[in-house]
C-alpha cells in the first residue's frame, strides 16, 4: 500500500473532570504518515499540546495490539472508527485522506460518566463481571486436556462469545445504552461450558440485575452493537441470554 | 413487548384473513364479520386484545422514554445508519404513527357498529360502511400511510419479538426473519389494497 502523509483538522471533546461541562477543541496536525495508528496520530498532537504549553488529552489505552479493550474512542460517529471488527488502536490512518475533519468523542452514556477527556469510567462493567461472570472452582493443578467433553461446536461458540475485551463499544454505539451484548457475551461463553453449568441459572439473574442497577438501557433489537463491535461479537448471544434469562426465571431456584 | 408484539401479529393473521375474504366473496365477508361481532368467545378474545394493545402501548412508551434518560449528553456526530436501520431505532415513533392511525380506524367501523348494537341490538352492514368510509381520498390516503408504518413497524417487531423471547436461533433465525419480511408486506399490502378497492370501485 502507498504511503503518504497528511494534515488533518481534529475535532476532539476536552472536559477537566466529571463536573465540567466540557466542549469541542479543534487542533491542526501536519505530516501524519499514512502507517500511524489513529493513538499514534493522537500522541503525535499530544506532543505538540506540551510543547504548546498546553495540557494534553486524556486518552484510555494499553496493549495497542486490539486486545485489551482500552481504547475507548467515538470517532467521525462511529465507536473504534470506520473500520469493521477494528479497535481505535488498530485503526490506521491509511483511513482517512489529506485535509479531513475527524471529530473525537468519548463513549456516552449515563452508566460511563466521564472522567477526563476521552476517558470514560467503564467500571461498571466490572461490577457486572463481580456479579456472577465467573465460575467459583477450587483451581489446583490444570486438567489434563480433553478431560472434559465439549462439543467442538459448543466450544467454537463460547470461545467467540469470550473474545470480547470489554471495551464498551456495544453501550456507545446502542441509541439505548444498552450493554446487553457484553452482558450477553460474558454469560454465553459460560454457559456453554460443562464449568459454568453450576452457577448457571443464578449467574444470569445477578448479572441482569446488577446491569440494571448501574443505569444501561433495554435492549430493542437494534443490532449497531454487532456492527461497532471491534471483535465481531454477534448478537445470538443477546438471543441465548434472553433464553437463559427466561429459563432462570421459571426454574425456581433460590438465588 | 415480544409477548404482546407476538399476540398482535395473531390478531393481524385473522383481521387480514376475513378483510381478504371482500376480494373473494362478500357473503363470506359478512358472515365473518357477523360472527365475530356477536359470538360470545370473540367478544372476550376483543377483550383480551384491547388489553394487548394497551400493553403494547404502555411498555412502549416506558421503554421509550426510560433509554432516551440513558444517554444524557448527546453525541455530535450520530452513526446514524451506518450501523442499524432506521425503522429499527424509530419503534417508538412508528408505534406513534399507528396508534393515531387506529384511533381513526376504530371510529371509523369498530365505534359505529358496537354502538349500534348497543342502542339498536342491530350489526350495520360492514360493508356497505367501508364502501362510505372510502369514497373519500384523504381516507384513503391516511389508511396507505397507516399500513405504511404498519409495515416498517412489523419489518423490526417480528423478528425483534423472537429475539426477545430468546427463540431466533442460529437455526431459526433466517427462517424468522424470512417470514418475518414476507409478512411485513404481505399484510400491510393486503390492508393497503382494501380502501384502494373500495375508492376505485374495484368491489
Amino acid at each position: 500500500m502507498e504511503h503518504y502523509n497528511m494534515n488533518l483538522t481534529l475535532k476532539v471533546w476536552r472536559q477537566k473532570n466529571a463536573q465540567d461541562k466540557g466542549g469541542f477543541e479543534t487542533y491542526q496536525v501536519k505530516d501524519i504518515s499514512s502507517e500511524m495508528s489513529f493513538l499514534e496520530m493522537f500522541d503525535v498532537l499530544n506532543e505538540q499540546l506540551i510543547n504548546e504549553g498546553k495540557e494534553p488529552i486524556t486518552f484510555d489505552h494499553d496493549c495497542r495490539e486490539g486486545i485489551c479493550g482500552a481504547c475507548s474512542m467515538h470517532i467521525n460517529g462511529q465507536a473504534h472508527g470506520p473500520w469493521a471488527q477494528t479497535t481505535t488502536c488498530q485503526l490506521h490512518m491509511r483511513a482517512y485522506k489529506d485535509g479531513d475533519t475527524i471529530v473525537v468523542e468519548p463513549w456516552r452514556a449515563k452508566a460511563f460518566p466521564v472522567i477526563k477527556d476521552l476517558m470514560v469510567d467503564r467500571r461498571a462493567f466490572d461490577r457486572i463481571i463481580q456479579a456472577g461472570g465467573y465460575i467459583s472452582v477450587d483451581t489446583g493443578n490444570a486438567q489434563d486436556a480433553n478431560n472434559l467433553p465439549i462439543n467442538k461446536d459448543k466450544a467454537d461458540e463460547s470461545f467467540a462469545a469470550a473474545a470480547c475485551i470489554g471495551c464498551g463499544a456495544c453501550v456507545a454505539s446502542c441509541k439505548n445504552s444498552s450493554a446487553m451484548l457484553f452482558l450477553s457475551a460474558k454469560v454465553a461463553h459460560l454457559a456453554l461450558l460443562p464449568q459454568g453449568e453450576p452457577e448457571r441459572m443464578s449467574r444470569v439473574t445477578n448479572m441482569v440485575d446488577q446491569m440494571d442497577k448501574e443505569g444501561f438501557g433495554s435492549c430493542t433489537n437494534t443490532e449497531a452493537c454487532e456492527a461497532e463491535c471491534p471483535k465481531g461479537i454477534s448478537v445470538q448471544n443477546i438471543r441465548r441470554l434472553n433464553s437463559e434469562y427466561i429459563r432462570s426465571v421459571f426454574s425456581g431456584d433460590d438465588k | 413487548m415480544g409477548i404482546t408484539g407476538v399476540s398482535l401479529i395473531a390478531f393481524l393473521c385473522v383481521h387480514c384473513y376475513v378483510n381478504s375474504l371482500v376480494f373473494i366473496n362478500v357473503e363470506s365477508f359478512n358472515d365473518a364479520a357477523h360472527f365475530l361481532g356477536t359470538n360470545l368467545l370473540m367478544h372476550i378474545a376483543e377483550v383480551g386484545l384491547f388489553a394487548g394493545i394497551i400493553l403494547h402501548i404502555v411498555q412502549g412508551l416506558m421503554l421509550t422514554f426510560q433509554n432516551q434518560k440513558m444517554r444524557p449528553v448527546g453525541y455530535e456526530i450520530n452513526p446514524g445508519n451506518k450501523s442499524s436501520k432506521w425503522y429499527s431505532r424509530s419503534m417508538g415513533l412508528l408505534g406513534t404513527l399507528i396508534l393515531l392511525f387506529l384511533v381513526l380506524h376504530l371510529w371509523h367501523f369498530w365505534g359505529p357498529n358496537r354502538y349500534n348494537q348497543i342502542t339498536t341490538g342491530e350489526e350495520i352492514s360492514l360493508y356497505d360502511k367501508m364502501q362510505a368510509t372510502f369514497s373519500e381520498l384523504w381516507v384513503v390516503i391516511v389508511y396507505i400511510l397507516g399500513c405504511i408504518a404498519l409495515a416498517y413497524h412489523l419489518l423490526h417487531g417480528f423478528w425483534s419479538a423472537f429475539q426477545t423471547l430468546g427463540l431466533s436461533t442460529s437455526k431459526y433465525r433466517p427462517i424468522i426473519r424470512g417470514i418475518g419480511y414476507a409478512f411485513s408486506i404481505i399484510v400491510p399490502f393486503i390492508f393497503i389494497m382494501m380502501p384502494i378497492a373500495f375508492y376505485m370501485h374495484w368491489v
